[in-house]
């Protein structure tokens, strides 16, 4: 069963319906026993870093969360669910995150057009390997669909798996043990977003 | 590099895609949902329903239409047309949609535009202006259909629209919306270089130049058009593959389907 943590941070469907459509058992979860009996678990998440991280410490589930990681449960985080992962954020201020890996989530330069609004390619980074684990079939410079305005500043180069170029290379996909984080929408990102769905999904044992 | 999007625009009246000229003539198309999933398959970007009813029952309808949309098809979707208030935006948005687009309800009252930024963030908050070139040759945002001259130069109001919040807008220049004589170069070039968010362009498509030239010359992120792809005349697949080998960056759908 994969869980995808319902916090009151936006609509939480359209992944649910990818997931299903590719046959994986899913619900959305909103309860620590949820959380527990599940086998991976996906961070979702629209909006502003604040509010999200403030909507999760309410919701009384990061300690679940922070214990089921730790014990190497397979976690995704989408979007900002992703950004959250790390240690900080500067979007309107300063806010700390969930510290699951190492780097800063920072806005992107005003010369370009924010958000990074469309499809734009991956890039394979020094944790890419086309025949296992979350790049599973997926090639070189494939699109997917991505909307922020603020993106990570990664400590640790060697988890990046894919990055994309919007002015700078910006982690697309990173993977650290069972920590993965996807930048962009897999769930709206058409054939390419399903298969890193379901490589997700695959690792399930 | 940021692809440049190819967008199909349903209109949709009583569950049912339709299509008019200038707003009038209007005729009976497909089931949106179906569409939606051929336009998907065919290597699409992105999607625009636009709800063009009035009553409520209608409404309703559409709703459903979104609902089986977010269900069915994996891409992105904008869903405009009658949205006036806040909880307009919050209805079709836990309906599945992904952006929101407001057109005469924020002429009129702008404010919704920050609220609905701050509320449900400006990613999912489209700016949509109905220009027109008014009496004095300037282009004006018009209200109704493209009725009233709202007064409001439409650059002023692009950038107004993204101080408040808009994430992205559309430009839909009135006097090409579906002459198929190409898109309104000079006011889409205007925006998209005057704005420091996406810029849509729509109305006026008639062959793949036309896109080719409103991407390029019309520095516009992203084109849109409803008939020519209803209707056949334009194959979205041969289109991108127009625009590739003409040197734009556009996403190619992968060929290959061993693990779908």
């Amino acid at each position: 069963m994969i869980s995808i943590i319902d916090y009151g941070a936006g609509n939480l469907k359209s992944v649910y319906h990818a997931l299903t459509k590719l046959g994986f058992q899913t619900q959305i979860a909103s309860t620590v026993d949820q959380i527990n009996n599940s086998d991976a678990l996906i961070l979702p998440g629209v909006g502003a870093f604040k509010d999200a991280m403030n909507h999760l410490n309410e919701s009384g589930l990061v300690d679940s969360i922070k214990k089921n990681v730790q014990f190497g449960k397979p976690i995704l985080g989408i979007c900002l669910g992703m950004q959250l992962f790390y240690e900080k954020s500067y979007e309107n201020g300063e806010w700390d995150g969930l510290g699951f890996l190492e780097g800063e989530v920072i806005r992107f330069n005003d010369n370009l057009k924010v958000p990074h609004m469309g499809w734009n390619n991956l890039i394979p980074g020094p944790n890419y390997n086309p025949d296992k684990g979350i790049g599973k079939q997926i090639g070189n410079a494939e699109y997917t669909y991505f909307v922020h305005s603020y993106y990570v500043a990664s400590k640790n180069k060697e988890e990046i798996v894919f990055f994309s170029d919007y002015g700078i290379k910006l982690p697309a996909v990173v993977q650290k043990n069972n920590i993965y984080g996807m930048q962009f929408h897999p769930e709206k990102s058409s054939e390419t977003g399903m298969t890193l769905l379901k490589n997700f999904g695959e690792l399930i044992s | 590099m940021l692809a440049k999007r190819i967008i199909p625009c349903l209109d949709v009246r009583g569950g049912r895609v339709v299509k008019g000229q200038k707003f009038q003539n209007i005729v009976d198309v497909d089931d949106p949902v179906n569409l939606a999933k051929m336009y998907s398959e065919l290597g699409a970007d992105e999607l625009v329903f636009y709800d063009i009813t009035a009553s409520n029952e209608d409404r309703d309808i559409f709703i459903e239409v979104v609902e089986k949309t977010a269900e069915q098809v994996h891409i992105p979707f904008t869903v405009g047309g009658g949205i006036r208030t806040i909880e307009d935006f919050r209805k079709v948005l836990n309906a599945g949609a992904d952006k929101v687009s407001v057109n005469s309800a924020a002429v009129k009252n702008p404010q919704i535009i920050y609220e609905a930024a701050q509320k449900f963030g400006s990613q999912c908050v489209v700016l949509s202006i109905d220009a027109k070139r008014n009496e004095q040759g300037n282009w004006s945002v018009f209200l109704n259909g493209g009725r009233v001259d709202s007064g409001k130069d439409a650059l002023e109001w692009a950038l107004e629209g993204v101080r408040l919040g808009a994430g992205e807008i559309v430009l839909n220049a009135m006097d090409t919306d579906g002459m198929k004589t190409g898109f309104s170069l000079d006011i889409t070039k205007r925006i998209s270089e005057g704005v420091n968010v996406p810029v849509i362009a729509s109305g006026g498509a008639g062959e793949m130049q036309h896109f080719l030239d409103v991407l390029k010359e019309g520095s516009a992120d992203a084109a849109l058009a409803a008939s020519v792809f209803h209707y056949g005349e334009i194959n979205i697949m041969a289109l991108k593959e127009y625009l590739y080998e003409n040197g734009i960056e556009v996403r190619r759908i992968r060929n290959d389907s061993s693990n779908r």
